[in-house]
């Protein structure tokens, strides 16, 4: 059933709703075109989810053909992106579950943490302080720091921190209401910040220190 | 402000959601605190070293293979 909700007069048409007519319409080279533009980016989040280089090369191949097979469903209120991502998100959900059989992965994972007591490392940063590791160093650091992030956070960050998705599209793209989405963000910032410290801060060894109020 | 409530609203500050009367609520309390200052700094050199290394970068190979096999698989009908 192909339902295509008219585009309001004001906005632009999206470059994609062409692309996805001309898939509609058959033509395969339409859909090469759209893998092309999205298909790192999928990656990306793929790999943020699932932490696993096998599973995300699956996710994206899982991904598009799901969409493939799918477009007539595609509403064309949404974009052809954000759609995508909700489909790749939940294949890598799935791929993550698979992965650690017996515990739930959910996007509500994880966040019964307590609320208002973020810990604070308070040193401050040397200027440039990615300067201080060579590229496959900090490439390694960033990849372990982002690891350690419950599931859910590390969605909500890639999302629209690393893809710059906007809160409404992560939002929409993870069935998360707004408000939960800004909070899962700021934790997984908070988190981030707090992780990259230990090898950013400028006199390393300096103490830790909480913040109470 | 206490350093509490101005966390609660440092999303807003980076993201610029803030109203100018919020905006200027928070650098007051920025000015008396040296801790949330750091927080705020760091915060955003985080977003921004994310947001400026590709650290799951497909090789071009593999792009390649991947997008062979995809459409392959298209072409059939999937
Ligand atoms: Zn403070």
């Amino acid at each position: 059933m192909s339902t295509i909700q008219p585009i309001t007069d004001e906005l632009e048409p999206h470059p994609d709703v062409a692309l996805v007519e001309r898939v509609r319409a058959g033509d395969v080279s339409a859909y090469d075109e759209l893998v092309r533009k999205y298909d790192r980016q999928l990656f990306r989040i793929a790999q943020h989810i699932t932490q696993n280089r096998e599973d995300a090369e699956d996710v994206m191949q899982d991904a598009f053909l799901k969409a493939y097979e799918k477009i007539d469903q595609f509403q064309g209120n949404s974009k052809f992106y954000t759609w995508l991502v909700r489909i790749a998100v939940n294949e890598s959900l799935m791929r993550l579950r698979k992965r650690r059989t017996g515990r739930m992965v959910s996007i509500d994972e994880d966040i019964e943490t307590e609320e208002g007591s973020v810990p604070r490392d308070l040193a401050d940063w040397a200027p440039d302080p990615e300067q201080n590791y060579t590229q496959s160093e900090l490439a390694e650091i960033l990849r372990k720091t982002i690891q350690g992030l419950p599931p859910g956070f590390r969605t909500v960050f890639a999302l629209r921190d690393v893809e710059g998705l906007s809160t409404e599209e992560t939002a929409e793209t993870l069935g998360l209401s707004i408000p939960a989405v800004k909070s899962r963000l700021l934790r997984a910032r908070l988190q981030l910040r707090e992780r990259l410290s230990r090898y950013f801060r400028k006199n390393k060894g300096s103490r830790e220190l909480g913040v109470e109020n | 402000m206490t350093c509490t409530e101005f966390l609660a609203l440092l999303d807003d500050l980076i993201d610029d959601t803030v109203t100018p009367a919020m905006r200027a609520q928070l650098q007051e309390h920025l000015r008396g605190c040296e801790h949330c200052e750091v927080t705020l700094s760091t915060t955003r050199k985080t977003i921004q070293i994310y947001r400026s290394h590709e650290i799951y970068d497909m090789p071009a190979g593999l792009r390649e293979r991947l997008h062979a096999a995809i459409m392959a698989r298209c072409k059939k009908g999937c």
